[in-house]
C-alpha cells in the first residue's frame, strides 16, 4: 500500500478553509502530539486558563479548519490573532513543532480574505506598504516626528488633551517614545567603521528601521561596541526593513520582497557575520532560508545569509574581545548597582541567544546582575501586538511589572526596542520604582565602556 | 447535543463566560494527549467549587449528560476524549493549595494545581512530595490522582496511591462523598479511597484531596552505567534490590533509544551498549555514599562496560539528560508517538525488552524500550505516521502481543497511564471475568446512569481502537 503522508482530500466549500489547506504544513500540524508542554510557556494561555489560547489548542483548530471539522469563523480568526508570536512554544516542544510557521502561514490565509474595516486598511497599507519598506518615508516620519517632539508641538499637545481622542494604547505608547531623528547610522558613522586592534572578523551591521529612526544612538552604539570588541564594522545602504512586522500579519509577498533587496545587498559584501541588535528582526533574519525556501533563485543566498546572522551580544562573547566596563560604587556602601533584564522572546527562542546579554551584564563592574522571576516570558509588546490588542498586552505587562518591581534594580535592560519601549510603558504605568531605568543592554554597557576608556 | 434546558440551566450555574458551546471550545477538548483520537463535546464548563461541581452533577443526572473531567488533558490512554460527547468539566480553575499543615504533614489541594508547583511549593517549605510523572509540569493533580500517576521515584516512594489520605468528591447524582481524612490508620468501612484513586473519573468527579508529605531527603547522588548485555543490567537492578538498597530511581534505556537519544542531543553514547542504567540514591549523607559504593560494586561484578558517578548536581544533571531526553528525541523521529507502559515484575524487564524487540521486528515496526526499571514499569515507544494506515495497524497488533508478553510474565498492560479506551480492549486478559464483573458493580454503585467518563475502561467488545478522527 501507498504510504498516505499528504494532505486530507478535503473539498472545502469555505474559502478561508480551503487557503488553510493550501497554505498550511500538513506535517507539521501532524507533529503535533497534543502533549501539552507548550502550555506553561504560553503566555496568553496562563492569562486566560483557556485551552483554545493555548499553542496546542490552535494547532488543533488550524488543523480542525483545514480537516474540515470546524469551519473557520470569526472567532478563529480572533483566536490566531490573540498569539504573541513570542515562539516560547518552540523550546517548550518535545516533538519539535514549527508553531511560528504554522501561525504565519495561518494569518496568512486569514489576510488574503480578510475584509478590513477603511481605517484599518488605511493604516496598515500605510505601514506596510509605504512605512517600512520604504527608508525615505521613514526618515521624513523621523524628522517630523522629531520636529513634532523638538518644536513645542508635542507639549502643546499633550496639553490640549488632544492625545484623549486617540486609543488609549496609542496615546500611552507616545509617552514613551524617544525623541526620534532624521539621521540614522549610516549618516553619522558612514558605512564602513574599521576594528580596534587587530580584526577578527568582518562584520555587517544590519540597522533596521524603526531602529534606525527611534533609536539611531543604540545602532551607533552597537557599531562603536563592535569595532571596540574587534571587529570590522559595514553598514550597506541600500539594506531595507527586515520584514517582521509584515510576517506576523500575513503580508508574506511584501516580506519576501524586502528579504530578497537585504539578501542582494549583503551577498555582495564579503562578510563573515550579519549583526542584528533587535531580536524581533534578528529572528525573522535568521529564518530567511524558511520564509524564501520556495523561491528557487533564493534558496541558496538566503541560506547564506540566515547562516551568518548573529545578535550583538552573542557574537561579542563568543568571537569577539569583550571590552571593559566601568560603573563607580554606588553611593551607599556596599550596595552594587542593581540591574535586571527582560528578555526578547525571538533572541531567546528563536535565535538562541538568551545568555551571552547575561554574561555581558555580569561583565559589568561594581554591578549586580538580578535574574528577574519569568524573565523569558513575553512582556506583551510583540510587535505592533500592545497596540491590537491592548488589553491582553496590558495584564501581561501587569504581571511582568510584579516582577521586576521584586528585584529592586536600578536598570531593566533589553535587547530589542519593542521590549524597551514595553518596559518604558511599564515602568511608568506600574513602577513603585520610577528610578527604575530601562535601557537597550547595548546603550548601558557602551555608556560603561567610554567611562573606561 | 444538549437540551435548551440543559443549557440553561448549566449556564446558570457557573455564568455565562465559564459554560461555552462555541466550536472554538469543542474543538480545544475533543482529544488529549493520546495519538489519533478526538471527539467533540457537547459544551466545555469550568466549575470553581464542590457546591457548583454537585450543582453541574444534578443537571446532567436529570438530563443524562455524560460528563468527563479534564485537568490538562495530558493523559495517554483517551482517559479524557468524550467518545459520547456529552460535557467536558475542565478543573482548571480550582487550581489552589488550600492548606500545607505542618503538624501533620499534610496537604490540602484543590484538583486544578499542578503537580510540579505543588512540588515547588511544599519543597521551599522543606517538605516532600515524592509522585513526579514526567508531565508534572503540566499535569494536575486531580488527574495524577484519577490515573495514579507514577514517575521515576515509584520505586523507593510508591506512587500517587500511596499519598492520597482523604479526598472530596462527587458523585453522579451530584451528591457529596468525603472519604479518609489527615490519617495514617483509618478502617472504617471500605478503603474508598484507595478505590477512587486510579478510578479514571468512572466512579465521582474528585474536587479537594489531602495529600502526605514526608521530610525532604537531605541529599542525593547520580550514576549511570552502561552495558554490552542486557542481562547485565538486568542482573545489576536485581541485584541491588536483593542486596536489599532500593534507589530513589533506576532507570533504564535500551539500544535503540540510545541510539535515538545519542543522535538527538550529540551526548556521545557509546553506540554499542545494549543497555543503559541511571542511578539516584538519596536521604543522609552516609547512606547515600554507603548505597552508591555498593551498587558501583554490583554494576562491577555484573561486567559494566563505564560506570560514571557525577560528583555535583551540575554532573549529575548531565549524566540525566540522556533519560531527559528520550522521550523528546523519540517524539521527533515521525510525526506520531505512542508511549505505552507495559509493567512486569522487576525480574523480568530484560526478557520483556528483548521480547518487544523481537515483536517489533517481527511486525516491521520501530519501537524503543526505556523507563523504570526498578519497579517494571517500561515505556515501549513506537514511532509512527497516523497517516499510514496500513503501518498503524500493525503497530496496534504489535502492542497487543506487547501487552499479551507482559501479563505471561507476570505483568500487567498499564502501569501508570490508565485504561481509558485504548487498553479498555486488553483489560479482562489482565483482570479475568471475576474482575470485570465486581468493577462494573462498582461503576453501577457510585454511577448507575452510566454519565461519568462513558466508554473508559470497560470495553464493549474486543476490538482495536476507537478511532472516530485520526486526529
Amino acid at each position: 500500500m501507498d504510504k498516505t503522508t499528504g494532505k486530507p482530500a478535503v473539498q472545502h466549500k469555505n474559502p478561508l478553509a480551503r487557503t488553510l489547506l493550501e497554505k498550511l504544513d500538513y506535517d507539521q500540524l501532524t507533529n503535533c502530539m497534543r502533549c501539552g508542554f507548550c502550555l506553561p510557556a504560553c503566555p496568553t494561555f496562563s492569562e486566560t486558563g483557556m485551552e483554545p489560547a493555548s499553542p496546542r489548542g490552535r494547532i488543533a483548530m488550524m488543523k480542525a479548519a483545514v480537516d474540515g471539522i470546524m469551519v473557520p469563523d470569526q472567532q478563529f480568526e480572533d483566536q490566531m490573532s490573540l498569539c504573541l508570536g513570542c515562539r516560547a512554544c518552540e523550546p517548550a516542544c518535545p516533538a519539535d513543532v514549527k508553531y511560528g510557521q504554522l501561525i504565519e502561514q495561518t494569518r496568512e490565509a486569514i489576510e488574503e480574505h480578510a475584509s478590513h474595516s477603511l481605517p484599518v486598511k488605511v493604516v496598515r497599507r500605510t505601514v506596510f506598504k509605504h512605512l517600512f519598506p520604504k527608508r525615505g518615508s521613514l526618515k521624513l516620519l523621523g524628522g517630523s516626528l522629531s520636529l513634532y517632539q523638538k518644536s513645542g508641538l508635542r507639549r502643546a499637545v499633550r496639553s490640549t488633551g488632544m492625545m484623549k481622542l486617540l486609543p488609549r494604547s496609542l496615546s500611552e505608547m507616545e509617552a514613551v517614545l524617544p525623541e526620534a531623528s532624521s539621521k540614522g547610522v549610516v549618516e553619522r558613522l558612514g558605512t564602513f567603521y574599521p576594528a580596534q586592534g587587530e580584526p577578527i572578523a568582518k562584520v555587517a551591521l544590519f540597522r533596521g528601521c524603526i531602529m534606525d529612526v527611534m533609536f539611531a544612538n543604540t545602532n551607533v552604539n552597537t557599531v562603536e561596541l563592535l569595532s571596540a570588541a574587534g571587529f570590522d564594522v559595514y553598514i550597506p545602504e541600500s539594506q531595507v526593513c527586515c520584514g517582521a512586522l509584515h510576517a506576523h500579519s500575513g503580508e508574506m509577498k511584501d516580506a519576501r520582497k524586502l528579504a530578497a533587496t537585504n539578501i542582494d545587498t549583503f551577498k555582495q559584501l564579503e562578510i563573515d557575520y550579519i549583526v542584528s541588535n533587535a531580536g524581533g528582526c534578528g529572528a525573522l533574519l535568521v529564518e530567511y532560508d524558511h520564509l524564501m525556501q520556495e523561491d528557487a533563485a533564493y534558496r541558496d543566498p538566503a541560506q547564506w545569509f540566515a547562516s551568518r546572522v548573529v545578535d550583538v551580544s552573542t557574537l561579542v562573547v563568543e568571537k569577539g574581545r569583550i571590552p571593559t566596563f566601568a560603573q563607580p560604587e554606588a553611593p551607599l556602601q556596599d550596595s552594587k548597582l542593581k540591574v535586571t533584564y527582560q528578555d526578547s522572546c525571538h533572541l531567546r527562542n528563536v535565535m538562541k541567544g538568551a545568555s551571552a546579554p547575561r554574561v555581558l551584564m555580569k561583565q559589568v563592574a561594581n554591578t549586580e546582575f538580578v535574574e528577574m522571576a519569568e524573565a523569558d516570558r513575553c512582556c506583551g509588546s510583540a510587535g505592533i501586538y500592545n497596540i491590537v490588542q491592548p488589553e491582553m498586552a496590558g495584564s501581561i505587562l501587569e504581571h511582568k511589572m510584579e516582577h521586576a518591581n521584586n528585584t529592586q534594580a536600578g536598570f531593566m535592560l533589553t535587547s530589542n526596542p519593542g521590549c524597551l519601549l514595553q518596559m518604558k510603558l511599564g515602568i511608568e504605568q506600574h513602577s513603585c520604582n520610577h528610578d527604575m531605568q530601562a535601557m537597550h543592554i547595548v546603550d548601558f554597557l557602551h555608556e560603561r565602556m567610554v567611562k573606561s576608556q | 447535543m444538549l437540551n435548551e434546558t440543559a443549557v440553561r440551566q448549566l449556564r446558570e450555574c457557573v455564568g455565562e463566560t465559564y459554560f461555552r458551546t462555541d466550536q472554538e471550545a469543542l474543538i480545544a477538548h475533543s482529544y488529549d494527549g493520546t495519538p489519533m483520537l478526538q471527539a467533540l463535546p457537547d459544551g466545555v464548563i469550568y466549575p470553581k467549587s464542590t457546591e457548583q461541581v454537585s450543582e453541574i452533577m444534578k443537571i446532567a443526572s436529570s438530563h443524562r449528560i455524560p460528563v468527563v473531567t479534564r485537568g490538562s488533558g495530558s493523559n495517554l490512554c483517551g482517559g479524557t476524549v468524550p467518545l459520547q460527547g456529552g460535557i467536558v468539566m475542565v478543573m482548571h480553575r480550582m487550581n489552589r493549595i488550600l492548606e500545607v499543615d505542618l503538624d501533620n504533614l499534610t496537604a490540602v489541594v484543590q484538583p486544578g494545581v499542578i503537580t510540579g508547583q505543588l512540588i515547588s511549593h511544599v519543597e521551599g517549605l522543606g517538605l516532600f512530595y515524592p509522585p513526579d510523572p514526567s508531565s508534572m509540569k503540566i499535569s494536575t493533580i486531580g488527574g495524577n490522582i484519577a490515573e495514579c500517576s507514577g514517575g521515576l521515584r515509584g520505586l523507593k516512594y510508591g506512587t500517587t496511591k500511596d499519598y492520597v489520605l482523604g479526598l472530596t468528591a462527587v458523585r453522579a447524582d451530584g451528591s457529596i462523598l468525603v472519604t479518609g481524612g489527615k490519617l495514617t490508620k483509618d478502617v472504617a468501612g471500605y478503603d474508598l479511597t484507595k478505590l477512587l484513586v486510579g478510578s479514571e473519573g468512572t466512579l465521582a468527579v474528585i474536587t479537594e484531596a489531602i495529600l502526605k508529605l514526608i521530610p525532604y531527603p537531605k541529599t542525593k547522588k547520580t550514576m549511570v552505567a552502561m552495558y554490552k548485555d542486557i542481562y547485565g543490567a538486568a542482573r545489576t537492578v536485581s541485584s541491588i534490590i536483593q542486596q536489599q538498597i532500593i534507589p530513589a530511581t533506576l532507570e533504564i534505556l535500551d539500544h535503540p533509544t540510545i541510539r535515538v537519544v545519542d543522535d538527538f542531543a550529540n551526548i556521545g553514547l557509546p553506540l554499542d551498549m545494549a543497555a543503559i542504567l541511571i542511578i539516584e540514591q538519596d536521604g543522609e549523607p552516609e547512606v547515600v555514599e554507603r548505597d552508591i559504593a555498593k551498587i558501583q560494586q554490583i554494576c562491577r561484578e555484573e561486567l559494566a562496560d563505564r560506570i560514571e558517578v557525577a560528583q555535583d548536581r551540575q554532573e549529575a544533571e548531565q549524566l540525566l539528560t540522556a533519560r531527559r531526553s528520550a522521550f523528546t528525541a523519540l517524539a521527533r523521529l515521525r510525526p506520531t508517538t505512542i508511549l505505552e507502559d507495559a509493567t512486569v515484575p522487576r525480574s523480568k524487564i530484560a526478557e520483556m525488552i528483548l521480547r518487544t524487540n523481537a515483536i517489533a521486528q517481527k511486525y516491521n515496526v520501530n519501537i524503543a524500550t526505556f523507563g523504570h526499571a526498578g519497579d517494571g514499569n517500561l515505556h515501549p515507544t513506537a514511532t509512527t505516521d497516523a497517516r499510514d494506515l496500513e503501518e498503524v495497524h500493525r503497530v496496534e497488533e504489535a502492542f497487543a502481543e506487547i501487552f499479551e508478553a507482559a501479563i505471561e510474565l507476570g505483568g500487567t498492560i498499564t502501569g501508570e497511564h490508565g485504561v481509558g479506551v485504548v487498553k479498555a480492549p486488553y483489560l479482562e486478559w489482565k483482570v479475568g471475568e471475576a474482575g470485570i464483573e465486581v468493577m462494573q458493580g462498582i461503576k453501577h454503585a457510585f454511577d448507575p446512569l452510566n454519565i461519568l467518563n462513558p466508554d473508559k475502561i470497560f470495553a464493549k467488545e474486543r476490538k482495536k481502537r476507537v478511532v472516530i478522527q485520526r486526529g
